[in-house]
């Protein structure tokens, strides 16, 4: 199986180390995962605030660096839905031969969790987390992709971890690209509520599978001080006996644990 | 009884979406009153859909039957024609809310009245027919009891269902006591805030307006074509008490209300319910065709209302709004709409329907439209909770999107220059590899200057009021890392040499 990483744009200028957890956590399954380097972005950005046309030529360069291979994988839910769902609406509004491309391309391309659990048939990635840990579903992954139970059965599986309820999980964040600034006010009500929901989980870390609802979510609770870890599931998932919590992340540690680095380190979360 | 009749207010003149937010967001009164009432819906909508085994199927069996209608919709308007004339009713045709308008008052005058009852009806707010009524001297008593609510307290309705639900019983209370005597029956004495004595004072306050009326008027939530039978559907019966006692009915209808047959009603008085209250059934649906002699009303008026719908309808995208049977289960389910209520969005839909069908109503397919209507698409994460529970299955966030594309790509909206560059440079950056590896580098190099690898406050001049500083207002972000992912794959061949 020739594999391939969409990183997404996000992730590769902000979070590289859930990239690097990715290819960590295929690896110690016996996958190689390769990175085209022509890829960017998947025009999610342009698409959903307007700018159809903007978002052709993105879509065309998706298609272009995937092309041939036999399964994309994606650390993010909503990128994935829109290049699963949505690029064919762009596509067939530009026309020629862009249409066929995102025939051939999109269905190859997985979440994370969707390919580790439909395409490799694991649950258990032999990690190793001992934290409790709560998992918010973000809203594309939830509703447009449908992911269900994958992430959580992938998090049930992970040694030492304790899983806890998320109050009111399927409500929206508040994220919603351009929606974080253009209705600053009513994403950032959304957001108290998400992090008020967290606290109530008790967990000590918020796990989702999208960087960008966990910037979102994560620099309210940097703000407010609030003492909880934002984390990609794939970032939980890479931690091992002989590197665990987030300890293999070397010096960008400070950016995927976020936002409670201001903080001493400690130990055990009272509240 | 010649009393000034007293004007309602209406939208016009509203801020832009983010503005009438910001102002919402504060009502803490609000915010409590609405977070209990859509989360208490929304658990009993959630308990009885799930009783229905086949609702996929239902909602499948709504979504077939109002496109087949919106595809053929003029052979079914006249369907109807034919026959609510052959039962005896009177058909009027009205291409907007000024002809609506005109058509209700004539019959009003022509029936030298001075008040008329009404029925809870959306498209009589869509018309603002109320002030129509109040400028020929003609009241208009709301009798559905958040209508009522609502009008006395000189208020906005915020909810496409329960028109006064950002207030609580306490506020009622003091509505009800300060307003009633001016219009009617007074409140009782010492009248308490308990549910079931402020229905009752209502019921006292209206029961001599239900006797008294001479013309009643209401929407209507289905019509068969078939038949030219009318169905409202409704909770209190105080509807049914407008649509039999007086002696002409006037209904307002959107020509997107029809129905086929009689046995479509079977799909839809399963979907509405279900979806609007969270119950199996509702207390009273009330249907009649034409007039029956010696039975109700003995004059009855079909008004078929256009305004705007016939554009909406020519989008192929766009048109799904019409299959709204006006349920309001996506505003309960919206995470927006749950915190800033139904005013913010400046229209009689407010909610995830209301940003779809308000721009579409006022035209944004043909022309440009004001900054407050071109606000309205934007007035959504695209979480995507109200598609999931419209019984239509109307794909609101897919409409969001295609209207912004309306705004900006087909320039109907105000311009965004700001944006527009901004959107520009990205597209510029993502279109060579190198572009974006070298943005990265510079943002890498930046970052070092941060602080523990985050970036709080950002200390811009007032003037910069865009994006940046709005995100920085009340969050933090991570500060860009000093190697980006495509860097570290390239140094060090995917980790292998790590
Ligand atoms: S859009 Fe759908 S969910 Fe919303 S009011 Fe209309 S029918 Fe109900």
């Amino acid at each position: 199986m020739r594999l391939a990483l969409f990183i997404t744009c996000f992730n590769d200028t902000l979070f590289p180390e859930t990239g690097k957890s990715v290819v960590r956590v295929l690896r110690r399954l016996g996958h190689e995962v390769e990175f085209p380097y022509d890829q960017v972005c998947c025009g999610q950005m342009h698409f959903n605030s307007g700018y159809r046309e903007d978002a052709v030529p993105l879509v065309r360069s998706f298609v272009d660096a995937f092309e041939g291979y036999d399964a994309v994988v994606v650390p993010s839910g909503s990128c994935t839905a829109m290049v699963r769902e949505y690029h064919a609406v762009v596509a067939r509004q530009a026309g020629g031969t862009l249409p066929a491309g995102v025939a051939r391309v999109a269905p190859k391309v997985y979440e994370f969790s969707e390919f580790l659990v439909d395409v490799l048939g694991v649950t258990d990635v032999g990690a190793y987390f001992p934290h409790s840990v709560a998992y918010h579903p973000t809203c594309h992954s939830l509703r447009l992709l449908r992911v269900g139970d994958r992430p959580t059965r992938l998090l049930r599986a992970v040694r030492g971890l304790t899983l806890v309820d998320l109050p009111r999980a399927d409500e929206c964040c508040g994220f919603g690209g351009t929606f974080a600034v253009k209705n600053v006010d009513t994403s950032v009500a959304m957001g108290g509520d998400k992090v008020s929901a967290a606290l109530e989980s008790g967990a000590q870390v918020l796990c989702a599978g999208d960087n960008s609802c966990l910037t979102h979510i994560g620099g309210l609770i940097s703000r407010q001080h609030a003492g909880i870890r934002v984390l990609h599931l794939a970032d939980i998932l890479a931690c091992t006996e002989a590197l665990p919590d987030l300890q293999p992340y070397g010096p960008g540690l400070d950016i995927a644990s976020g936002f409670a680095a201001e903080q001493t380190p400690a130990p055990e979360v009272t509240r | 009884m010649t009393t000034s009749v007293r004007r309602e207010p209406t939208f016009v003149g509203m801020p832009p979406f983010p503005e009438a937010a910001h102002a919402e967001l504060a009502n803490d009164v609000q915010r409590a009153n609405l977070r209990a009432a859509t989360h208490t819906i929304r658990a009993k909508r959630d308990a009885v859909v799930a009783e229905v085994p086949d609702w996929e199927l239902l909602r499948r069996a709504g979504e077939a039957i109002k496109d087949d209608v919106l595809a053929g919709l003029p052979g079914y308007l006249e369907r109807l024609e034919v026959a609510v004339r052959a039962a005896g009713g009177v058909v009027h045709w009205a291409r907007d809310a000024a002809e609506a308008n005109t058509i209700v008052v004539a019959i009003a005058r022509a029936k030298g009245v001075d008040e008329v009852v009404k029925v809870k009806s959306m498209a009589t707010e869509e018309i603002e027919l109320n002030n129509a009524l109040a400028r020929a001297g003609i009241h208009a008593w709301e009798t559905d009891l958040a209508q009522l609510i609502v009008q006395l307290g000189e208020d906005l309705p915020s909810h496409i269902l329960v028109p006064a639900i950002h207030r609580n019983r306490a506020e009622i209370r003091e509505i009800f006591v300060r307003e009633m005597g001016r219009f009617g029956r007074p409140a009782p004495e010492r009248l308490s805030d308990e549910p079931g004595a402020l229905a009752a004072a209502a019921r006292r306050h209206l029961r001599e307006k239900f006797l008294r009326a001479k013309v009643a008027v209401s929407g209507g939530n289905f019509a068969i074509a078939d038949t030219g039978t009318v169905c409202v559907v409704e909770s209190e019966g105080n509807g049914r008490m407008c649509l039999t006692l007086p002696e002409t009915l006037i209904t307002v209808l959107g020509v997107e209300k029809l129905l086929p047959t009689w046995s479509d009603l079977e799909v839809f008085l399963q979907l509405l319910p279900r979806s609007a209250t969270g119950e199996r059934m509702n207390p009273y649906t009330s249907m009649w065709t034409g007039v029956t002699p010696g039975d109700g009303p003995q004059e009855f008026h079909l008004i078929l209302l256009d305004n705007g719908r016939s554009d909406v309808l020519a989008d192929p995208v766009g048109r799904q709004a019409l299959r709204c049977i006006r349920c309001s289960a996506c505003l309960n389910v919206c995470p927006v709409y749950e915190r800033t209520g139904g005013h913010a969005y400046g229209s009689v839909y407010p909610g995830p329907i209301g940003a779809i069908l308000t721009p579409q109503l006022r035209g944004i397919a043909a022309h440009r439209v004001d900054a407050q209507t071109a606000s309205l698409p934007f007035a959504s994460s695209l979480c995507g909770a109200c598609f999931d529970a419209c019984p239509v299955r109307i794909d609101i966030p897919e409409v969001l999107v295609h209207l912004r594309a309306q705004l900006v790509d087909g320039e109907r909206g105000p311009r965004d220059r700001a944006e527009e560059v901004g959107m520009k440079a990205v597209r510029w950056a993502f279109e060579k590899p190198w572009r974006i590896g070298f943005a990265q580098h510079v943002a890498g190099v930046g970052g070092r200057f941060a602080r523990h690898g985050v970036i709080g406050r950002v200390p811009l001049p007032k003037r910069f009021t865009g994006p940046v500083s709005a995100w920085f207002a009340d969050r933090d972000a991570p500060a860009p890392p000093a190697e980006s992912f495509r860097s570290w794959y390239k140094r060090t061949d995917g980790g292998q040499e790590e």
